[in-house]
Order: structure tokens, then sequence, then C-alpha cells
């Protein structure tokens, strides 16, 4: 068992708070597992992605070869595009269709989402208004992870298992709404898949 | 001992923990940045009162990492890649006085420059000091190098570098940690004028380094990070340094790999080992991150005359980081090149945060510096360097820690005034002292502003040494009183900030211009917010 997963954003965005979240759920099933994050300058605002590999055997390299990828989670709809050279021909894109303009030439946001529709297989959903219904905003980020899950050979179980480990110091509250944005994700993709 | 979820950079501090070190000592530059704030956040660290703080630059802290190596006890150093320039003249000089408790250097490379000026190679000083250099392949490598590096450097009485690349500093995988080791106790060197490097006595030392060269050449061979992997095709033989080696493996995960591997995590590079490959082989490929340094040695090398290929012939690219793709291209396989991506996604570079403080410093120097003409901004390294890009376009240089200062001089003597220079606080007391008193000295007509934010922000927010002490250090050095000028870089504010910057850039002397407002990052930051209300600064 393996999967090479690209996480994609902005820098800011909180790509790093899913990648830890994937790494709770995969400790919980005594994965191996590399993660390469970007630190530094690109942190501002940037382009940034995050490299994931999980897997029941001892892993390589920290970089996923271009074209082995299984899943794109973007956060981003522009930069879930930037990284389709290293999506499988048959792994999925899975990307929030809220945008982040802060560039003054960013394209049609139309014209962006036709592009992920081009993709053999893709999940297009928009976290951020999803999250909004369920009480919060900020756990678009959970809505995303959970619309990827069913991507994973990792069972659901393990994902709200590490929900629970990285968000135990904020309280039950905080948990419930990020237990129920990571169903709500996986819901949309269940559907829509 | 334990499992533990690490960082690369993480790894090493928590090697050097349980490898008893008293002292880490480092400036923060990306990608080293992590491994001194992992020691900082230690609860262990804490109470074992191992030293921590930030020092003002990479030069004080090597010299204090020798110093606390002087006094018998185990000292890290970390750096970035180009940090090792600034602490090069203390770097080289510690092989020659050699060391008394284990002191390892950690240069942290940045190849392809995600967060860099340069991609310069740390093995390069390392080679040039004539140290023992080690670079781990995965996260645990890295977690044993530091933990094991402490017993070479002391066996060999010589600085040990560890460098590792931006790829494994900011890489997270599980680390076995291994026992806790007890800090040393303190103790004078056995002879007390081996530091001092007077000709005589450096002579002596620089032979014993040089004597010193078949040992640390032998604990090479002999070193566990060093592994020759037999293979029944000699065709072709491939060595490997560092975490090159995962890539290559990464295209046989499925697949049999039948040429004999070098796997070398230890310098000087095992000979022995080299020469078995040389004579039995037809070709070499060297798979190394960053420069060609061991493929250019294997040239000169051998006289055998077995070609070497690599990132000299353009088997594998001259620059930039390697990855699984690259090495599959250079071992002949099947891989995907195309990085083509749809045409309508845009560049998105880096840049100043929303209500950043430098961007209003830089909407009034681009008004008040109009009147002479673009051309004669000299700035410097960290987030306001982003003042380059649109729509700013503020700055016309970005060279080195302080280089904003003493360029703008050169200019000015060269007769380009108005000249301005742009530093920010913590790049200011790091490297733009020195070149302030060269100002001041001469009286030089240049405009310095040095925009204060409280903190070393492009890092992550780390302390800044200058915090509290900016004015008083410009009056220190001389600088006229008259002309420090301080304000709140705010929209509402701008005209006040222009014609501030517009009197300054008229004098045909030495002004400092302070725009000072707390970097937005660090606004949850409750010990900064303490000190800011005790130093009357909020």
């Amino acid at each position: 068992m393996k999967t090479d997963i690209i996480l994609a954003g902005v820098g800011g965005q909180g790509i790093l708070s899913i990648a830890a979240t994937i790494g709770m759920a995969a400790l919980h099933k005594n994965l191996y597992l590399k993660q390469a994050e970007v630190h530094g300058m690109s942190q501002r605002g940037g382009a940034v992605q995050s490299n994931m590999r999980i897997s029941d055997k001892e892993i390589a390299s920290d970089l996923i070869p271009m074209g082995a990828a299984d899943i794109i989670l973007s956060v981003e709809p522009m930069e879930s595009l930037r990284y389709l050279p290293y999506l499988k021909k048959d792994g999925w894109l899975v990307t929030n269709t809220t945008p982040f303009i802060n560039i003054t030439n960013y394209p049609e946001i139309e014209e962006v989402l036709a592009e992920v529709k081009k993709q053999k297989n893709y999940v297009a959903l928009d976290a951020d208004k999803i999250a909004s219904e369920i009480g919060s905003k900020r756990s678009s980020n959970i809505v995303m992870l959970g619309a990827a899950t069913p991507f994973f050979d990792i069972s659901f179980e393990s994902f709200e298992e590490g929900i629970r480990k990285i968000f135990a110091r904020k309280g039950e509250d905080i948990i419930n709404m990020n237990l129920q944005a990571l169903r709500a994700g996986r819901e949309f993709t269940e559907k829509n898949r | 001992m334990q499992k533990l979820l690490l960082l690369g950079d993480e790894a090493i501090a928590q090697g050097a923990l349980d490898g008893g070190i008293s002292g880490i000592y480092a400036y923060p530059g990306t990608p080293s940045t992590e491994i001194t704030e992992y020691v900082q956040a230690s609860k262990f660290a804490k109470e074992n009162n191992i030293h921590s703080q930030w020092s003002v630059n990479e030069k004080t802290a090597m010299e204090s990492g020798l110093g606390m190596s002087y006094a018998g006890k185990r000292a890290m150093v970390s750096m970035k890649h180009v940090g090792l320039n600034v602490a090069a003249d203390a770097f080289v000089n510690s092989s020659i006085t050699g060391v008394n408790g284990g002191l390892i250097v950690v240069a942290a490379d940045d190849p392809s420059m995600h967060s860099s000026q340069n991609e310069q190679d740390s093995r390069f000083y390392g080679n040039f000091a004539m140290i023992p250099i080690l670079e781990p392949v995965n996260q645990q490598e890295a977690y044993e190098m530091a933990y094991y590096g402490f017993e070479l450097s002391e066996k060999f009485k010589l600085p040990v570098m560890l460098r590792i690349t931006t790829r494994l500093a900011h890489s997270r995988a599980g680390v076995q940690t291994l026992e806790q080791k007890p800090q040393n106790d303190n103790s004078f060197p056995s002879d007390l004028r081996q530091f001092v490097l007077l000709p005589a006595i450096a002579r002596k030392n620089y032979k014993s380094l040089l004597a010193n060269q078949a040992g640390i050449e032998e604990a090479s061979e002999k070193s566990k990070f060093n592994t020759y992997i037999d293979g029944s095709n000699k065709s072709l033989g491939i060595i490997t340094t560092g975490i090159a080696f995962n890539y290559l493996m990464e295209n046989f995960q499925d697949k049999e790999l039948n040429h004999p591997v070098l796997k070398i995590g230890q310098y000087p590079i095992p000979r022995k080992q080299v020469m078995k490959m040389v004579n039995e082989c037809d070709k070499i490929l060297v798979l190394e991150e960053g420069a060609p340094i061991v493929e250019e040695m294997l040239k000169g090398y051998q006289k055998a005359g077995t070609p070497v290929i690599g990132r000299l012939d353009g088997t594998l690219p001259r620059d930039g980081e390697l990855n699984p793709n690259l090495v599959a291209k250079a071992l002949g396989l099947e891989t995907v090149l195309d990085s083509t991506i749809p045409e309508i996604v845009k560049n998105r570079p880096p840049s100043m945060c929303v209500g950043c403080g430098h961007i209003d410093a830089y909407e009034a120097l681009n008004i008040a510096v109009a009147d002479y003409g673009k051309g004669r901004v000299f700035s410097d390294i960290g987030c306001y360097t982003l003042g380059a890009l649109p729509p700013y376009n503020a700055i016309n240089s970005c060279v080195d820690m302080g280089a904003s200062i003493t360029m703008a001089k050169g200019a000015a003597d060269a007769g380009m005034v108005a000249a301005v220079a742009i530093i920010g606080d913590s790049t200011f007391t790091h490297s733009g002292i020195t070149g302030l008193i060269d100002c001041v000295t001469e009286n030089s007509p240049v405009t310095i502003i040095i925009s204060d934010n409280f903190t070393t922000g492009m890092t992550g927010g780390q302390d800044s040494k200058a915090l509290g002490k900016i004015e008083d250090i410009c009056k220190g050095v001389g600088v006229d009183p008259d002309h420090i000028k301080v304000f709140r870089p705010l929209k509402k504010n701008m005209d006040e900030m222009v014609q501030i910057m517009k009197d300054e850039l008229a004098y045909k002397g030495v002004s400092v211009i302070i725009p000072r407002r707390q970097c937005v990052q660090t606004m949850k930051n409750k010990k900064l917010a303490e000190q800011l209300i005790q130093l009357n600064l909020k």
C-alpha cells in the first residue's frame, strides 16, 4: 500500500495542518511517512506545496516523482493545476473552487474551473461555503481533506482519530466542528465523484 | 529512547541534545532555522541549562561555539550556506586551532535557491578546512550523525561539518532515538596555547592538521555512513552522496538495481571503496546534491581514466536540486520529464503581507526619491527584498547581509547622490553597523532607512538583537542625532513620511530614518508584546 499526495495552496492558507492530520492518521496505522514542506520566502503569500508519502514499506525519496502522485489535494483552484505534471494518469485532482486572489493577473475563475474539469478524475467543491454552513470558514481545509479521504488507503476512522489528536488541546467543540467538516467533505465526494 | 516524527532539522537538534551538547549557536536562516528553534522549545534543554539563544550573526555564533569547545563542552553551530560565508574566517581557522569539546558545524545548503541568493555547496568549505564532513541520507542518519559527530570531533580534535540540503531539512519522517549522553565537564585544552594562532604555533598546528588527514580518511573507510553495495553489472558504477541515494532507489522500487553503488555519507571520500569501483566498472555516474564536487575530485583522483559522468557532462543538470525523474533520465530509464502546466496558471511569487510596515515605507520612499530618478536604492536580505517586485519596483540591489549600507556608500563615493540604503532591524545588527561606521567616518552623503519591525521576519519571526537599541547604536557610532528620524509607517502618515525622506535625501551627510511598526506576523507573540511594553515601543 502506498499513497503519494501533493498538497497545494498559497502560503498562509494552512496546508500544513492538513499534512499534520494525514500524518497523525498514518501514524495511527503504523505506516511509514515522509513529508516535505516549504518554509522561508515562499510562505509569504507565494505558491506552496507539500509532498506527502505514506506507505507500508520504507520510502526512498522525500520528493514524489513526476507522473507518480495518486492525489493532488489543493485548497485553491489555480494552485491545483500547477502540479499536474506530478499526477498519475489515473490519479485524482481534489480542489477547492474558492480562489485566493493576491495577484493582479489572476485568470477568470470560470476558465480555471474549466481546466480542472478537463481532468480525467476530479472532485471540485466550494469548501469555504461548506465550512461556513457548518459554522466556521476556518475549517475549509478539513473539508478539503475529507473530500480526498476516499482516495487514500487509510480508513476514515483513522482520519477521525487524527483530527481528535491534532485538535485535542482546543476542546471538544473545535474537535466536533472539524469532524463535521471532515465528514461533509467526504460526503461531497461520495455523491459527486 | 523513542520513535519521533521529525523534520531533518529537528532530527539534528534531537541528535545533538541526545549527544550531550551544552549549547547551540546560530543566526536564523532558511533552511537551518528549525534546528535552533527545536532546542529553544525543548524542555530537556531548559532543565539542563543548554544554551540556545540566537547569536547576532553566524560569525559570532561560530566563535561562541568554538569558545564553548575550548572550555571542554560539546557545542553545535548552525547556519544556512551563505551564513558560512559570514562565519568563514572563524570556521576555517577553527580547523587550525582544533577543538577541545566536540564541535559540529551544521551548514544547510539550498540548491534550487528556494529561499536564498545562491546555491553554493558547503562541502567546498569543509574540504578547504580539511575536516570530516557528514552528509545524511535521511532523517534517521541526520539524527545519528549529530549524535555521533561529537565523538568524531573529539577523536580527531577537529570540528566536524554536518551538511544537509533543503529537502532533508524540511521533510518529516520517523526517527528512532538513542540513549541520552551526559554533557562534558569543563576542561581546559591540554595545551593552553593550542588556540593561539601566532604564526609559529599555527604552522605547527597546520602540520598536525595535515598529519591528521590519513586518520580522518581511514575513519571514512570504516564509517557506517559509507556503504558499498556490490552489483553484477559493472558497465556502470554509481556513486551517491547524501539524499541523492534516495532518488536512485526511488527508481528501483519494483525492479532490481544490479549496478554497484557506493553510498557516501562521510568525507573525505573513502578512497579504497572509490578505487574499487573505478577499477571494476567501465563508467561511473555521480549523483550528488549541489556542486559536482565528488565528480570533479574523481576526475583527478584515479589513474585508470575510467569515464566519470554526472553534472559536468550534461548527464544531469549543472544547477538545481536533483529529483527522481532527473536521476531516472541519467540512468536511461523511462520517466516523465514534461513539466508543462496549463497556460492559464500564473506565477504566484511571494509578497509582503497585507498590513506590513515595509509596504508603507516603500510607498513613501518611491514618492520621495522620484525627484532624483530611479536606480539608487540599495537593499538587503529580508522580507523587504520583496520590494523589488511589482507594484513597488523600489529597490536595485540585494547581495548579502549588510551590503545595502556599504553599497550605498560606494555609490555615493562614486558621485551617485542621493544614495539610499534600506535594511531591516535584525540585518542591521547582523552586519550593518560596521558599514555605518564607515559612512560616519567619512560623513558620506547616504540616507539609510532601517525598517524596524522588531523581529527577524522572513525566517518566521525570531528575536531581533536590535530590539530597542537602534537609535543608541546609531548615536553611539557617531550619527548626528538631528539626522536620526523615527516615524510610524502608516498610510495616514504618508505626507509626514515623504517629507522626512525628502529632507534627509537632500542632506549631504549620513542620515538614518527608522520607519517603526511591529511585524504583523508576530502579533500573537506574547513575549515580544511584553518586551515592547517594557521598552515603551508599543
